[in-house]
């Protein structure tokens, strides 16, 4: 990951902002015009979050700004200041090591192309956390912000309902749990 | 599924490729970042056909960041036309427009930055002098005497214009009592995958060497790039191992490689050329087919279809590469699953001033089938007979199989009967119609659809012989090699791209199953196009059977050499020897044996130990060619095209708000047999995937453009791709007769869903229509349409 500690005055037409991302504090110059999107990718190396349509509608650039599903191609950078941004790179336990909507989606192969992948995740991880027990229709509710062209979703939202099922299995006392 | 005759094959294992897409760790082109990139973008043509009078580059080249701005002349003088399939070298095909360009968006030049938006600033500063010129959107029109001509030089627009005759459809015709002509259009739509095209590509002058990173899925892809820029294929190295954001056929970017590789030559620097959603959805030459069919039936009182003229009138947009073939594909699979005795076919393809097509999904079939399920159920209409119980009539029978069509391929197996049982064994039609008519009763308009598709799978080329007999290419092959190291690990290769369908489970799974060792323990690589052996790429539903056949081979390879190696070592004949997880053991004293370890040190260490005349080391390779393949079609056009061919029966339920014209899918069943299915998971999202997609371009999608030939679907905004929302709970019942050709009986299965979701939907609409007595076989089924046409028959009705 590529960190920019400029200590001089910002290049013209670029500006200094300080981002939270991952827990980790980031203090870049950028044009003020760089959409989050590009400033994650191009200047944080931060590669997990993808262009689709760049006009706010797949939602393949998906990340959690304060913990909410935001588009990352809608937002500039400048705007994200004063926010704690989780990116996939943010969810992901450790190297090798998957979440358990992560394992959810394997275990479901509730991808294909895995381009959306990473923010159908993300989705996932925002939602479960105050919807601990989704019917059907509330996942697909919740991902329908998001556009798979691969699998009909069916394997997404399948991934979703294990993954709900499983975090809720582990909160339980082991004697308890499946 | 069949634990008993697989160890993995078949059994419900995870998909490998899936770990480093779930942590945003597939390596996609856009994550190419080679130091010093230099970025483009495009300038494009506002007009629908205009000349270009001239292009001022004088102010973009001041600006911050400019490098270097290339127009369509300086591209033509260093570089080749794009290959085409037909023979029409009057209708060339360039990355950047020549003199005069031919559709609103097509790329007129090209800016190189350091950045993207620097280039795009830049972009906007060249002035671009225009002559609008007359142009021509409509396939008819376009045919019509004293048309506006897209390419003067053809001196028509008429690309491609053959009609195929198979038996004798003119007395067939006269002798049947009951005829129908039916007019279905299918809209230009295209996969749209969520990752456009893009390409990363650098040249090194003292190798002679250009890598190009590309989300690409094209057969001869290297081959293309190194004829169009006049330099050896050996100079072009393709990374296979660039995971590719989504394809279903259409992600065939050579145009925009041969000028970005064009520019990295030129200016000395990587050149990257990621189209925005803009460029790529109307520039990016990603279109779809836009099909009119007129279909006229033959048939008798019991709805038996005797014969068929079916005439497909192509609209290919301005320019061809391959796309006219897609009128070529259907042909071997263009009686569907049904007895139809003979067949007249006319393909035609046109020019228009609309952005160029690539394959899609299907290459052709799915129009096709759309053409021939409405047909069927007119007939039942027309008869007063049940659609299923048509179908029932005219399918092929279980016991029938192998069974030649009219235009000379013999379909593999198949058990359409049995298919369609299970579904109504899962799904009571009775009921179903009840459901309907309770529907009905309470308001709505509803109706079933059905649709009994085939797949054709196996990817053979020999439909482009049948449509330019210039061409000889009578068969596509694939390919793998396996080798295992000095340790005794495994790594297996295949040679080409994937986008999504799991291609490196597939081989895993398939050498783990020859060799009896755990698939996971199996490296799978992609060497790059310098490095490969030849392949097909992922079209035609091929890579199981394909992909599939060479891995199997070359596993059965490695392990005839296992045996040979440890029944020499163990001084008994090689028949005595048997092979089981990795070490082979004498049949008579099973304590004698030879492990995996044992082998592995032979082979690589102990050569004085290996049989005499045996290569040293465990390096085996085999390059498959397609089953059945290998032929040319016969003068009056009869072709074994495809080799396997899988079923797929849509059952559902569909019900239409009458004042909205909203429609809604309220039952979805699906019966597929595809045969062996290798990972059933795979194959599952397939359909699902695909039957989404289908959805999409019954329901959603087309590249719709206004009067002056502005393409106006130019984002997701007016192309609506369907969300979760628009794609229903789906059931699918699996059947599987396995396929005689194929090394585990697999068929393919990357184009299933698809090929029958817009025929069911159609159906099912057509169906829900009928109380108010009007019909609809123009895609897309928008409910801004449907709630027209019903205003208007309720009016006409004198109704509400």
């Amino acid at each position: 990951m590529r960190k920019e500690k400029p200590k001089e005055k910002p290049k013209e037409n670029h500006m200094r902002i300080e981002l939270t991302v991952n827990g980790a504090q980031h203090a870049l110059d950028i044009e003020p015009r760089t959409t989050l999107l590009d400033c994650l990718r191009d200047h944080l190396g931060l590669t997990g979050a993808h262009a689709g349509c760049e006009h706010g509608v797949c939602g393949a650039c998906t990340v959690l700004v304060d913990g909410i599903a935001v588009r990352s191609c809608l937002m500039f950078a400048p705007q994200a200041e004063d926010a704690a941004i989780t990116t996939i790179e943010g969810v992901t336990p450790g190297p090798g090591e998957l979440s358990p909507v992560q394992d959810a989606f394997c275990e479901t192969h509730g991808m294909q192309c895995g381009y959306c992948t990473p923010a159908m995740v993300l989705v996932a991880h925002a939602f479960l956390a105050d919807n601990p027990e989704p019917t059907r229709e509330q996942i697909v509710e919740a991902i329908s912000g998001n556009i798979c062209r691969c699998t009909g979703y069916a394997q997404i939202v399948e991934a979703i309902a294990l993954a709900a099922e499983r975090m809720r299995g582990a909160n339980r006392p082991s004697e308890l749990r499946k | 599924m069949s634990e008993a005759r697989h160890r993995y094959v078949s059994s419900d294992r995870r998909v490998r490729e899936d770990r480093r897409f779930v942590v945003g760790k597939g390596k996609f082109v856009a994550d190419i970042d080679l130091p010093n990139t230099k970025h483009i973008a495009l300038v494009t043509c506002p007009h629908a056909a205009a000349r270009i009078k001239s292009i001022d580059k004088r102010a973009a080249l001041k600006m911050p960041g400019v490098h270097y701005v290339v127009d369509g002349r300086e591209l033509a003088e260093a570089t080749l036309p794009l290959m085409t399939g037909l023979d029409t070298p009057n209708v060339p095909r360039r990355p950047l427009a020549l003199d005069i360009a031919r559709y609103s968006g097509e790329w007129v030049a090209a800016v190189v930055a350091d950045t993207r938006a620097q280039a795009e600033d830049a972009a906007e500063a060249i002035d671009v002098s225009y002559e609008p010129l007359p142009f021509v959107l409509d396939a008819e029109q376009a045919m019509a005497p004293g048309a506006v001509l897209v390419h003067q030089a053809h001196g028509s627009n008429v690309l491609l214009d053959k009609t195929f005759v198979w038996g004798d459809v003119d007395q067939d015709f006269k002798e049947s009592p009951h005829k129908l002509s039916l007019r279905v259009k299918w809209a230009r739509s295209s996969t749209v995958p969520i990752e456009t095209f893009g390409v990363v590509t650098t040249w090194d002058p003292w190798r002679e060497i250009l890598d190009v990173y590309a989300s690409i899925q094209m057969p001869r892809y290297a081959d293309q790039i190194g004829a169009a820029l006049k330099i050896p294929s050996s100079s072009v190295r393709v990374h296979y191992d660039v995971d590719v954001g989504g394809s279903y056929g259409v992600k065939r970017g050579i145009k925009n490689t041969v000028l970005a590789g064009y520019l990295a030559r030129r200016l000395g620097v990587p050149i990257r050329l990621i189209e925005d959603r803009l460029e790529n959805m109307r520039g990016g030459d990603a279109h779809g087919p836009e099909r009119l069919f007129d279909v006229d039936v033959a048939f008798d009182d019991n709805g038996v279809v005797r014969s068929m003229k079916m005439c497909a009138l192509e609209n290919l947009g301005a320019y061809a590469g391959r796309s006219p073939f897609q009128l070529g594909k259907p042909i071997g699979s263009i009686v569907g699953p049904y007895k139809i005795g003979s067949v007249q076919y006319r393909a035609i393809a046109v020019v228009t001033n609309k952005t160029t097509q690539d394959a899609v999904r299907g290459f052709g079939q799915g129009p096709t089938n759309l053409a021939l399920e409405r047909v069927m159920d007119e007939v039942a209409n027309v008869l007063n007979l049940d659609p299923l119980e048509v179908r029932r009539r005219n399918l092929i029978r279980h016991e029938e199989f192998p069974y030649m069509i009219p235009s000379g391929t013999t379909y593999d197996s198949g058990d359409y009967h049995t298919v369609i049982d299970k579904v109504l064994a899962d799904t009571n039609y009775a009921e179903l119609k009840k459901e309907r008519d309770r529907l009905r009763a309470g308001g709505k308009l509803a109706g079933i659809g059905i649709a009994a598709c085939l797949e054709p799978s196996g990817g053979n080329a020999t439909f482009e012989a049948l449509l330019n007999p210039a061409i000889t290419t009578s068969t596509f092959m694939d390919s793998c090699r396996i080798v295992v190291d000095g340790m005794g690990a495994i790594t297996a290769t295949m040679h080409t791209t994937s986008s999504g369908q799991g291609h490196e489970t597939l081989v895993g799974t398939v050498v783990g199953e020859v060799l009896q060792i755990d698939p996971d323990t199996i490296r799978v690589a992609r060497p790059d196009s310098l490095n490969s052996l030849p392949s097909g790429t992922p079209v035609g539903s091929r890579m199981a059977i394909m992909l599939g056949g060479a891995a199997f081979h070359a596993a059965q390879k490695l392990k005839a050499k296992l045996v040979a190696i440890a029944a020499h070592d163990l001084g008994i004949p090689p028949e005595r020897a048997v092979y089981k997880e990795g070490s082979v053991f004498d049949r008579n004293a099973p304590q004698n044996k030879r492990t995996w370890a044992d082998l592995v040190q032979i082979a690589h260490r102990n050569l004085h130990r290996m049989p005499d005349g045996f290569e040293p080391g465990l390096a085996v390779s085999h390059i498959y060619d397609v089953p059945t393949g290998g032929t040319l079609p016969t003068p009056d056009g009869r072709v074994q095209m495809y080799p396997c061919f899988a079923f797929e029966f849509h059952l559902i339920l569909l019900s239409i708000d009458p004042d909205l014209g909203v429609p809604e899918i309220v039952r979805y069943r699906l019966g597929h047999d595809c045969g062996t299915q290798i990972n059933p998971k795979i194959v599952r999202g397939m359909a699902m995937g695909g039957i989404a997609h289908g959805i999409g371009a019954a329901l959603h999608e087309e590249f719709a453009y206004n009067d002056e030939g502005q393409l106006i679907a130019q984002t997701f905004m007016d192309y609506l791709l369907p969300s979760s929302h628009e794609v229903p709970a789906i059931d699918i019942i699996d059947h599987e007769t396995p396929s005689p050709h194929t090394v585990l009986g697999q068929k393919g299965s990357g184009e299933s869903g698809y090929l029958g979701a817009p025929a069911a939907i159609a159906n099912a609409v057509n169906d829900a229509l009928k109380p108010l007595g009007v019909s609809i076989n123009t895609l897309p089924l928008k409910a801004s349409k449907l709630g027209d046409l019903i205003a208007e028959a309720r009016a006409k009705k004198g109704g509400k």
